[in-house]
């Protein structure tokens, strides 16, 4: 059963100006786009896993995949997963996390502000490409980061909210200033989204 | 080439060397102090146009490699690393490094290696095909210039995420071709770097977007296989 390129949820400039609309239709439309062609391609040389889900096949490091495959599926199927996240969880009016994600936000790390201080400080440390993240793990709140499209789905974590921090998600606008885009990507995550996630 | 040893002052020049010797309270060696330079590009931003985009070269070199040296100098000074080159303090996966510090060491020393030897191994109007004992020795290797091409853009794609693609040339004096992630250099294996191709995303977004080969297509249209045979032949 082939994946397919999720639509994005908004029109490409609702971001705007925090996220510039040619970014969001060349990210989703051929960043995102590739991953899910390069993901059903690798999946044809392992016909057997062909009704997994995407959480199934990356689940424990992508064990299910056979060897031969396993790195591709990592690469475009933890892409797919992590841009599918992405898009859900943005297009919102930013603010504060209300609820229970509120609150454990406030007892884990203190308060809103530390939470966007740790998300921004993993994200500025991960050196080349990759993620910052908001996960759920054994049911407790935690922040880090990822290489490349490693998924957090790898090592039985449940994602909530991640700051793709690839060069391709910011440079058009901010080049090299990736801090500018982290501070930025505030003003527009949807926290209803990120919340149906949080058990 | 540039002399990598901080004991370098071509760059920064004797009037330099002698504020430094004027601002250091502490009273010790003059060459204790000698930090790696940023060095001038050799071409004006626009020079390898339209290749490669006059903005891309002023942010990539003002920016992202300013960064790397700044940050390179900062380690040297905190966990006062000792002064040789950094081809050999990159040597056998950057061995004489030991410390939490060693990943940071290996991004920003290797980013400003890789990056130096980048910008001196591109030229306007330069391209073409390499000369003499280079061409011999890719011909040998690889059947031909085109097919080296193939191989060495092919090692670009493949490069998942941020790195560079590489020619080296082997302690046994073979060439090779790999690439490698982030700024890890050819100097961790004990290879010598002759040319790489940066496929970090912001050697070429701002022109190229998502479009790495027509990147890499062009930029065979600026290497200076001039200096890159100097590299090849040297001992």
């Amino acid at each position: 059963m082939p994946f397919t390129l999720p639509a994005l949820p908004y029109a490409p400039d609702k971001l705007e100006p925090h996220i510039d609309k040619q970014t969001m239709e060349i990210h989703h439309g051929k960043h995102h786009n590739a991953y899910v062609t390069n993901l059903n391609k690798a999946l044809e040389a392992a016909p057997n896993l062909a009704n997994l889900s995407i959480e199934e096949l990356l689940a424990d490091k992508a064990s299910k995949v056979p060897e031969a495959q396993r790195q591709a599926v990592i690469n475009n199927g933890g892409g797919h997963a992590n841009h599918s996240l992405f898009w859900v969880t943005l297009g919102g009016n930013g603010g504060e996390p209300t609820g229970k994600l509120g609150d454990a936000i406030k007892s884990t790390f203190g308060g809103f502000a530390q939470l966007k201080e740790k998300m921004e400080d993993a994200g500025v440390k991960r050196f080349g490409s990759g993620w910052s993240w908001l996960v759920q793990k054994g049911g407790k709140l935690e922040i880090c980061s990822t290489a490349n499209q490693d998924s957090p789905i790898m090592t039985g974590d449940v994602p909530l909210f991640g700051i793709d921090v690839w060069e391709h998600a910011y440079y058009l606008k901010y080049q090299n200033r990736r801090p500018d885009y982290l501070k930025a990507i505030w003003n527009v995550v949807n926290w209803d989204e990120v919340a149906k996630r949080f058990k | 080439m540039t002399d990598f040893s901080r004991r370098n002052f071509l760059v920064t020049g004797a009037a330099a060397g002698a504020a430094l010797l004027l601002l250091n309270g502490r009273g010790s060696s003059l060459l204790a102090d000698a930090k790696h330079e940023l060095p001038k590009l050799p071409y004006a931003f626009d020079a390898l146009e339209p290749h490669i985009d006059a903005k891309t070269m002023e942010i990539h070199h003002g920016k992202h490699h300013a960064a790397y040296v700044k940050n390179l100098n900062q380690l040297i000074e905190d966990h006062r690393i000792e002064n040789l080159p950094l081809e050999q303090l990159l040597a056998n996966n950057a061995k004489k490094i030991s410390g939490d510090f060693k990943g940071t060491f290996i991004n920003n020393a290797g980013g400003h290696h890789n990056h130096t030897l980048f910008w001196s191994t591109l030229a306007p109007n330069a391209g073409g095909e390499p000369k003499g004992e280079l061409a011999d020795a890719i011909k040998s290797t690889f059947t031909d210039y085109a097919k080296f091409k193939e191989t060495m853009t092919l090692a670009g794609m493949t490069q998942f995420g941020s790195g560079w693609a590489w020619l080296v040339k082997k302690p046994d004096g073979k060439l090779e071709v790999y690439s490698t992630a982030n700024q890890d250099s050819p100097l961790m294996k004990g290879d010598k770097p002759l040319f790489g191709i940066d496929v970090w995303e912001h050697a070429y977004y701002l022109k190229y977007q998502n479009l790495r080969k027509n990147y890499i297509d062009a930029i065979w249209n600026v290497v200076n296989w001039d200096e890159v045979g100097k590299l090849y032949a040297a001992k």
